[in-house]
């Protein structure tokens, strides 16, 4: 809603208050201004002229030498192109040392040789925006009304000398769609009054009855219809200062008919349609529902195909108007128009708001019904057009109203306390300052011995519902800057972490600890990528936006590694080749093909590792990421989190994994084995297609590490007695893991053995092939004695033997 | 003998003055002090002198053997000396040449400001609720006074997975979760970060996805000025001291009296500049008095409990405390983005 500071002015009092601290004002009270716009682009030193003379310039065709007057008495000559320009012409002349917008000075000039003292111009030369000028003026000079005084400055003409205030409604304060309801607001915040149009009607004896009927058939969408007949008008361009309002406020003037119906609307706030009464057989309206099938040309010459939920004006055959929406071609009001029928009315906000998107038709006038209109206005914002119509187009009002009225709309009734205001607000506001700021504003109240009040929230105010609505609204008078600031009072709650809270910042703070970088991807995706890891989102269905912005965002992530992918890429296009990434966000699942229940939203660790884990430097050599590098970050949570004896690694084959460098990540609670995801490198096929060097990858569940996750340290004492250390290497087959052969060595030495450690592990055309060396460093110690190297001897004995049995391992001497 | 004494005191001094190497002294200190060395030599022929001279030539092979000891010391430390001194010639390195740091990751900016705004709350006694990022209709809107056909749900376009189930358009459906897991009981003090998604086409300002973080207490007298004064605690934690906050009077569906507040902005910390074009506040989070209708969908008599409620972009945030010029940022993950935020 743009806000003329003038126009404003007519309905409350702005002395002292300059457009700027109105809109502080008016935002600190709760209704933002975007911005204050001065109307006045830029000219000074244009003044309404008087076209003397025209002749033809001696040597261009397309321009003209004009004798102009600008009340000086001097006589100006200056050469104009405009087509349209004759003498008996007013017009606006910026004489020489105007300005116009975009710094442009009038100097003297030569023209073709003749000279110029200033130059005529066109309504768009003086900074009014081409969209909003009626159609007479978008082409050639502005021509001006005969009866302004010569030298009169132009911002004066044209109202340039006023500012715009642009409001940022929210949803709630419709009643500010309108001059008086701005004007209502301004009231409250100042203290000042209102003051209303007061249109006078002339006594006719000829009865609106008469020329006009009204059925509505669908009360449900139309709470109210009223209408007038006007007769014997003259439709012409409206008067200046009329058009000057409307340009003000964004619209654009047309006639003096219509200019009138959206000059009351912008003033009410309540949207009026005029008719060509003598196009609607009888003057029978009929509110009604549209028929399927329906079609109805509207004023924008566009066949509409009409829905049965629609409501439209009628006539007794077919629709002529839109309700609330757009009027009817058939029925537009031309310049032959002569006799009007006039409507008022209220259509429920819900068909406007569906039938306008429907048809993506939305005006102003939609925009108004959608947020419901004031019932209260239906009538004086009728009575106030139609005395407008009949003094700008010299009809004649015809005795009556016919008015048809479904339901009433009555101020509501809302009971509080000044108790409760006061416990609601921290304030201590008296009884006496509420009926202060009740009454600034314009709320009729009672009010009893025990503070208790019923108040009549305005039927201009249908946002007011509750008690706290009236609260808010003393509150925001009294100034939220006057309430108080204090502590809560009351019982003293700790506040805490949950435990997968902690666990979750716990990793967050280790893995950005050690050098990895947290990122934030996308929950949408597209479908080709919820189906890249099936065992990482094993029987689900991925779930889809009804309405994607674009395929690329169509679904919902089913695994986060797909989205770290596109990440790694987008990366190394920009020359990040080496990457040690990860996230923690929740993934969607569900079982259903169309969902019925909200989907499960799945706790997710992913983490992806590609290029160098260093970089070369002066003093070192570059070191790619392996599959370790992964693995080691598993580990290393698992460490973190106290479960690292609960985790074991199989070696696996899920799609799109290389099949020889991935392991399923286990966790073994009790009996209960449960794979909590995979650790490995990307399929090469896939880092192909992905553009990236070797890439490896871990996607997690955390909802079982939230489980058994154990915070509780528990000290062990330092060992008192020496270890034996005794190292071992042999020679297996390539195919033998490892991770076996130290589960069996843990088996074959009980107790005493404190720690293996893999120190060397290496392949050659030595060992033969298919062969592996493994190098085994082992400690042996005894908690409350020192071990005898006998003992020692014979565990390690029995060690060998083990793998010997177990793996066919050779003893390398 | 007392001639002998002194040309081995003249021939010993001499040999020294040439020595350039620890070795080389050593030997010299054999050769002239060690047991079968000159001087031993020279005083193995006292036996053979008078007791009147004995004493005589003891004093001058004493002080001879003093000068030799000395000029050996002196000698030695010289040598230790330089001998250091080549060494730390030799090991001096260029010091400009960079060092071999420790890895730094960095947590993502987001995570960063969501955590620094919990930990302020959960000092002020608050706790962290969390919900589904799918939602349905129900909690995301009818449950927050929004009901179906509510202008103000035009304020937020929603991604629908069906007609009933949606993408969360705003953290705020996790009060009346929490209010209805709480089954009546009071008081209730938690914020809720999480992500929340709008059809909003990406742009500089715009993402379709981002954060929120939202706060609910409910309680027994709780009153508007208590929201002022958690809010003001807040801002001071957050973007320093001397911050102060100002509320305006706004409009959602689900607080009244509800409330838009700025703070002074903390780059010029009032005066103006161009961050918070020239008005000296930014506008940073949406807040209110919990609605009764919202009360009683939580399980709560509005006449018995009041509450009141605020939720903020984290975004926003972000990119005012760190001056970042583009959301998308956030999203796009580029690593030489993301290791900016390695620093505390």
């Amino acid at each position: 809603m743009k806000v003329s500071y003038k126009w404003l002015q007519q309905y409350v009092d702005l002395s002292g208050i300059t457009p700027s601290e109105l809109a502080e004002k008016m935002t600190r009270g709760g209704i933002e201004i975007d911005i204050v716009e001065s109307r006045n682009k830029g000219v000074s030193g244009v003044v309404v002229g008087y076209v003397k003379e025209k002749q033809k310039h001696p040597d261009a065709d397309k321009l003209n030498v004009c004798k102009v007057d600008v009340g000086t008495g001097e006589e100006l000559q200056i050469v104009c192109g405009a087509p349209n320009v004759a003498a008996g012409q007013h017009v606006p002349v910026a004489v020489v040392g105007a300005k116009l917008p975009g710094d442009f000075k009038i100097k003297r000039a030569k023209l073709r040789g003749v000279e110029s003292q200033g130059m005529i111009c066109s309504a768009k030369e003086l900074g009014l925006n081409d969209k909003l000028l009626p159609k007479e003026q978008q082409e050639g000079i502005l021509v001006l009304p005969s009866s302004l005084e010569l030298g009169t400055p132009i911002e004066q003409v044209l109202e340039l000398d006023d500012e715009v205030l642009e409001l940022d409604l929210t949803p709630n304060r419709s009643d500010a769609l309108s001059m008086l309801g701005v004007a209502y607001e301004v009231a409250a915040l100042t203290g000042r009054e209102v003051k209303l149009p007061q249109p006078v009607i002339a006594d006719t004896t000829e009865k609106t009855n008469d020329y006009v009927s009204v059925t509505i058939e669908s009360e449900e969408l139309c709470q109210h219809y009223s209408a007038r007949y006007i007769k014997g008008v003259k439709v012409a361009p409206s008067p200046l200062w009329l058009q000057n309002k409307l340009i003000a406020a964004g619209i654009r003037p047309i006639n003096n008919i219509v200019d009138v119906t959206n000059f009351v609307m912008l003033e009410y706030g309540q949207p009026l349609h005029a008719f060509d009464a003598d196009k609607i057989p009888n003057g029978q309206i009929i509110v009604r529902q549209a028929k399927a099938g329906e079609l109805l040309v509207t004023l924008d010459d566009q066949e509409r195909k009409l829905e049965p939920h629609m409501l439209v004006i009628a006539d007794q055959s077919s629709p002529i108007a839109l309700a609330g929406v757009m009027g009817g071609a058939s029925t537009e009001v031309t310049e032959q128009t002569v006799n009007i029928i006039l409507e008022s009315a209220r259509f429920a906000g819900k068909s406007v708001r569906k039938t306008s998107r429907e048809l993506g038709l939305r005006s102003e006038s939609s925009l108004r019904f959608e947020k419901e209109v004031d019932g209260g206005r239906v009538i004086p914002a009728l009575n106030r057009a139609a005395a407008l119509i009949a003094e700008l187009g010299e009809g004649l009002v015809l005795e009556g109203i016919v008015d048809q009225v479904v339901a009433a709309s009555e101020p509501r009734k809302i009971a509080l306390t000044l108790e409760k205001i006061n416990r609601m607000l921290g304030t201590s506001l008296s009884g006496m300052e509420i009926r202060t700021i009740l009454t600034r504003l314009g709320f009729d109240f009672e009010v009893n011995e025990q503070e208790q009040y019923t108040v009549e929230a305005p039927t201009r105010r249908g946002d007011l519902l509750y008690d706290v609505d009236v609260i808010e609204e003393i509150a925001r008078i009294y100034g939220y800057d006057n309430i108080p600031t204090t502590p809560i009072y009351g019982e003293v709650i700790p506040g805490a972490l949950t435990k997968p809270q902690s666990i979750r910042r716990e990793l967050r703070k280790r893995l950005s600890d050690a050098g990895m970088l947290e990122v934030i991807s996308y929950s949408f995706t597209s479908a080709k990528h919820t189906t890249l890891f099936p065992e990482l989102a094993p029987k689900t269905n991925a779930v889809k936006l009804l309405m994607p912005m674009s395929e690329e965002r169509s679904v919902l992530r089913t695994t986060i590694v797909a989205q770290l992918i596109d990440i790694a890429t987008y990366n190394r296009n920009r020359k990040n080749d080496s990457l040690a990434l990860f996230e923690l966000g929740s993934v969607f699942h569900t079982a259903e093909a169309d969902l019925t229940t909200l989907p499960t939203e799945k706790h997710r660790f992913a983490a992806l590792l590609t290029g160098n884990r260093s970089s070369a430097g002066w003093n070192q050599k570059a070191e790619a990421y392996d599959f370790y590098d992964a693995k080691g970050v598993v580990e290393t949570i698992a460490a973190a989190l106290g479960i690292s004896e609960l985790i074991s690694y199989e070696a696996a084959q899920p799609a799109q994994f290389h099949p020889g460098r991935t392991a399923a990540v286990v966790l073994a609670a009790g009996e209960a084995k449960q794979v909590l995801g995979y650790v490995g490198q990307l399929h090469p096929e896939l880092q192909r297609a992905a553009d990236l060097q070797d890439t490896f990858v871990v996607e997690l569940d955390l909802a079982p590490l939230y489980e058994h996750a154990s915070h509780d340290i528990v000290y062990k004492a330092l060992p008192r007695y020496p270890a034996i250390t005794r190292d071992i290497a042999v020679v297996v087959d390539k195919s033998v893991q490892v991770g076996d052969m130290i589960a069996a060595i843990h088996q074959a030495a009980g107790e005493l053995l404190e720690s293996v450690q893999v120190f060397d592990v290496f392949t050659g055309e030595r060992l033969g092939v298919d062969k592996k060396s493994v190098a085994i460093s082992l400690v042996y110690r005894h908690k409350e004695r020192t071990l005898t190297d006998e003992e020692v001897t014979s565990l390690h004995e029995s060690v060998v033997l083990t793998l010997e049995q177990s793996f066919k391992a050779e003893l390398r001497k | 003998m007392k001639e002998k004494l002194e040309a081995l005191r003249t021939e010993a001094l001499a040999a020294l003055s040439d020595i350039a190497d620890a070795a080389a002294l050593q030997e010299l200190r054999v050769k002239y002090l060690g047991k079968k060395g000159a001087l031993t030599e020279v005083l193995r022929g006292m036996g053979a002198l008078s007791a009147e001279e004995r004493p005589v030539i003891g004093q001058v092979a004493n002080e001879v053997r003093a000068a030799i000891e000395q000029v050996l010391e002196q000698k030695q430390q010289q040598l230790q000396a330089e001998e250091t001194n080549k060494r730390l010639r030799e090991e001096t390195i260029d010091v400009t040449l960079p060092g071999r740091q420790l890895p730094t990751g960095a947590v993502h900016p987001l995570n960063k400001v969501a955590q620094e705004i919990e930990d302020i709350f959960i000092g002020m006694g608050y706790s962290i609720a969390e919900g589904p990022e799918v939602e349905t209709d129900y909690y995301n809107f009818e449950a927050l006074n929004l009901p179906k056909d509510h202008p103000a749900r035009d304020m937020q376009d929603t991604f629908y997975i069906t007609e009933e189930i949606l993408m969360r358009t705003q953290t705020s459906p996790v009060q009346v979760r929490t209010m209805q897991a709480h089954r009546g009981e009071t008081p209730i003090r938690i914020i809720c970060p999480g992500k929340v998604y709008r059809r909003d086409d990406d742009d500089a300002t715009h993402s379709f996805q981002f954060n929120q973080v939202e706060g609910l207490v409910v309680g027994k007298n709780i009153r508007m000025s208590d929201l002022k004064g958690t809010l003001l605690q807040f801002a001071q934690q957050m973007f320093g001291e001397h911050t102060q906050i100002r509320l305006r009077p706004s409009f959602f569906p689900f607080t009244e009296p509800s409330a838009e507040v700025d703070v002074t902005c903390a780059q010029c910390g009032g005066s103006g500049c161009r961050m918070c074009k020239g008005t000296g506040w930014l506008e940073i989070l949406g807040c209110g008095m919990v609605h009764p209708r919202v009360l009683e969908m939580g399980g709560y008599d509005p006449e018995e409990v009041t509450g009141f409620a605020f939720g903020m972009g984290i975004e926003r945030i972000a990119l005012l405390k760190y001056g970042i010029d583009d959301i998308r940022h956030f999203y796009t993950n580029d690593a030489r983005f993301l290791t900016q935020f390695a620093r505390m």
